[in-house]
């Protein structure tokens, strides 16, 4: 054999073997459960593809003023708030304002209900009037959301207590709004003089996803729609700025996206930790599970989910109360935040903490001892715990 | 019957055409030799296929193929022609000369004249140059012939952080002295320059090529302020050569038709070029880093960055240089590339944490030339990308296999 000819065998072996190693010099995917991002199983194809559809227009989609973005504004897409559908980062904490008593509308002659802090180039942005008390809100992490939306009113009534009947402490209320003009009852929503239970938001203001998504593109981007077309910054009507179909495959995405999968769930110390969290009476309001009922999405029906919350409005004592709120609720009162993916916070807030409403508090533990009123007496629990007992608890809380 | 009466009409055409040649002109007047080649050369010392006429007509070709996967996922496998370019040369006469560059991206779906200027040779030290013109911002925007490279992909920091390549019209001067085993360069010309884009775009994140979207800069400044690019290189037979250039000016329309809309803001960028050749090993070493400096409305998202970084480093080893596979000049390589870019230089307001945004990638490859012209190339890619959160990085990996040529 010529010299030329090894040559040539050697040359084609090696672009034959590089082709052929392809696969094994791919990165290898995180574990499922390491990620909050992804669709819920059983989706069909067609919603699949829709599910893609929401996708790209939730983490690709970047507004630009050409495009619609403000001019006022928080930020330019939603994936600047939501890094890989968890928990956002106060570099887009946004900030509300204009109520401060329940069942009154918001003073929007003092601007509001939103601050939009930013502005394109040439425009001012929005800024805070002095001394009105404010909210400010980091942005939650969206995963399962359409599992929460596919309860029923009656599910989340069952743990309401507002008398404390039961007499734990514990008297979680449904926060009642009035709903948009868009908003089109399910059967089993149970409207109470026109107004409806509030899910989604710190305050659980917003009644379903699609209030959610269309208040998120109008206050948080400036970006209107024909379910909204008021611009924040004028207060005037303007053409829509993103389509229907778009707010409605994002609408899609946020429903279908999964659940968080739990981590270590086997491990010992975590099932221990989870004894703890019932103990101490965690459990009251960060209720662990859920079974859906039938919802218009197969994928989401008649599955036991596991939020660890209530959705339920508390009094949360005078330290967190901030002065403002929205709809019924108090202004020291919060929705109980889902517990699920806390553990995977850090992901997606830059490698820290940035937990509480406000992102004010900077691990797991310094967000319980921040708790107060109705769960003071757990908090005071968890502040006596047994360091094992406590490193139990906290595993239990990251597993999540 | 229908191929005779072609040909003929070819070679009648042929005929007349070199009847009407100014013989002199098929001389190649390049004042310089390769060895005193800079950078600044590149556009003008290319490889055409015709070269015995007043017109030349070249360019090259790049093919590729990719299998890239990131953190699991792939889109499998992909075949590309990035890019055939076409150049176009005329010498008008012995000190003026007509040059171009057409490139055709992505199969033909963006067009665009990359470069077509007019040169006046009044001395070797005082060039006019006037057109569509490179600006010479670090080395890689001008000397970015997809043949030269060892890799199957240009360097990130170069056309994703500066926009390689980066031409407007404009005018400019350039020119060389030499001094024995030294050479010293300069250029500097005025152009059109960039827009709002670079900092209102969909990449979300300050973005200079964005720029290269508006194709309206070839018609009109968007602000009516013209861009300075500069500069100057020298250059030791024996050492190798080290650039610095910077390119700057407002970038935004701030006024339009009598009214304020914004104040003037800037952009600069400094770049830093270097290449040299190891004389005990034949080792080719190529390297460029930059800084990019927005004025970013500071109401505006943290998520365009005010300053920028990032470079790439190319380390060419020649292995075996002797005829193979009946290629009298072949040679085989070992390269490897070292890049990165930070697209958001800074802290967070909110947090004082550091803002992420940043890219690195580590290119190993092998490259087979059988001649100066053609270049076959397989590179291993391995790169590690930051949101601007900091969360942990996307790792993307994967096989580059491609060839370059000049025709």
């Amino acid at each position: 054999m010529t010299t030329r000819k090894i040559q040539s065998a050697c040359a084609v072996f090696l672009l034959v073997a590089a082709i052929y190693s392809c696969d094994s010099l791919i990165p290898e995917a995180p574990a499922e459960s390491d990620l909050l991002d992804g669709p819920t199983e059983g989706l069909s194809t067609s919603e699949q593809s829709r599910f893609l559809k929401g996708d790209i227009a939730f983490n690709d989609e970047v507004f630009t003023p050409e495009s619609g973005l403000g001019p006022v504004f928080v930020a330019n897409s939603c994936g600047s708030c939501h890094a890989g559908d968890g928990k956002g980062h106060p570099f887009t904490t946004l900030t509300r304002f204009g109520q401060t008593q329940p069942n009154t509308a918001p003073d929007v002659s003092i601007g509001g209900p939103q601050l939009q802090n930013r502005a394109i180039p040439g425009f001012k942005p929005e800024t805070l009037p002095s001394g009105v008390p404010s909210m400010d809100f980091t942005p939650p992490a969206v995963t399962g959301l359409g599992f929460l939306e596919a309860l029923t009113d009656q599910q989340i009534l069952d743990n309401a207590d507002p008398n404390d009947s039961d007499s734990d402490g514990i008297s979680g209320v449904p926060n009642y709004i009035n709903p948009p003009s868009y908003f089109i009852p399910k059967p089993f929503h149970q409207p109470v003089g026109g107004q409806y239970i509030g899910r989604f938001g710190k305050k659980a203001a917003a009644v379903d996803l699609l209030h959610q998504t269309v208040g998120a593109y109008n206050q948080d981007m400036g970006v209107t729609s024909t379910f909204n077309p008021i611009d924040p910054h004028t207060g005037l009507s303007t053409d829509p700025e993103v389509s229907d179909q778009t707010i409605r495959d994002v609408v899609f995405y946020l429903q279908t996206l999964k659940a968080p999968i739990q981590r270590d769930a086997d491990d010992p110390e975590v099932i221990r930790g989870k004894q703890v969290f019932v103990s101490i009476n965690c459990s009251s309001c960060h209720v662990p599970s859920f079974t859906t009922p039938q919802s218009d999405i197969d994928a989401l029906s008649n599955k036991t989910i596991f939020p660890y919350s209530d959705l339920l409005l508390h009094d949360m004592g005078p330290g967190l109360d901030d002065g403002a709120t929205e709809g019924s609720a108090e202004t020291f009162e919060w929705r109980t935040p889902p517990l699920w993916g806390l553990g995977l916070a850090p992901e997606s807030q830059g490698g820290e903490f940035f937990l509480m409403h406000d992102g004010r508090a900077k691990s797991i533990q310094e967000a319980i001892e921040l708790h107060g009123g109705e769960a003071q007496q757990s908090r005071d629990d968890f502040v006596g715990l047994s360091d094992a007992d406590k490193q139990a608890l906290l595993k239990f809380l990251r597993s999540l | 019957m229908k191929k005779l009466i072609i040909t003929l009409f070819i070679g009648l055409l042929s005929q007349q055409l070199i009847a009407q040649v100014d013989q002199s002109l098929l001389k190649d007047d390049r004042s310089d030799s390769l060895e005193n080649a800079m950078n600044m050369d590149a556009l003008s010392n290319r490889v055409y296929a015709t070269s015995s006429s007043p017109v030349s007509i070249g360019g090259y070709l790049e093919v590729d193929y990719k299998y890239i996967g990131e953190d699991g996922l792939t889109d499998g496998h992909t075949f590309r022609i990035p890019r055939v370019t076409l150049f176009i040369t005329s010498s008008i006469s012995s000190r003026i000369k007509f040059m171009s560059e057409f490139e055709f991206e992505e199969g033909g779906e963006e067009i665009a004249i990359e470069f077509a200027a007019m040169d006046v040779n009044f001395h070797p030290f005082l060039n006019l140059r006037g057109g569509v013109v490179v600006n010479p911002i670090g080395a890689f925007n001008q000397n970015h012939d997809g043949p030269k490279w060892e890799f199957v992909d240009r360097p990130i920091a170069m056309t994703q952080m500066l926009p390689a390549t980066w031409s407007n019209v404009g005018f400019g001067l350039y020119g060389k002295m030499y001094k024995q085993d030294w050479a010293f360069g300069y250029e500097a010309y005025l152009t059109n320059g960039f827009d709002n884009s670079i900092v209102t775009n969909t990449e979300n994140r300050s973005f200079l090529p964005a720029s290269k979207d508006n194709k309206e800069r070839f018609e009109e400044s968007s602000n009516g302020e013209p861009l300075f690019t500069g500069k100057i290189a020298i250059r030791n037979q024996n050492i190798g050569e080290l650039g610095l250039s910077y390119m700057g000016g407002i970038y935004n329309t701030h006024e339009d038709d009598g009214l304020i809309l914004d104040e003037p803001r800037r952009l600069d960028v400094f770049a830093v070029d270097f290449n040299t050749e190891l004389p005990f090993s034949d080792t080719y070493i190529v390297g460029e880093w930059a800084w990019v400096f927005v004025d970013v409305p500071n109401t505006f998202t943290q998520q365009y960055g005010e300053k920028q970084s990032g470079g790439f480093l190319d380390i060419v080893q020649p292995l075996v240089d002797k005829p193979m596979f009946g290629f009298e000049d072949a040679v085989f390589n070992m390269s490897l590339r070292l890049e990165s870019v930070d697209w958001n230089v800074g802290t967070f307001n909110e947090t004082g944490g550091n803002i992420g945004d940043e890219i690195w990638a580590f290119v190993p490859g092998i490259s087979f030339r059988p001649t100066y012209q053609t270049v076959f190339r397989l590179n291993y890619r391995y790169q590690e990308q930051t949101d601007i959160l900091g969360n942990a990085p996307a790792k993307t990996s994967g096989i580059e296999i491609g060839f370059a040529t000049y025709f």
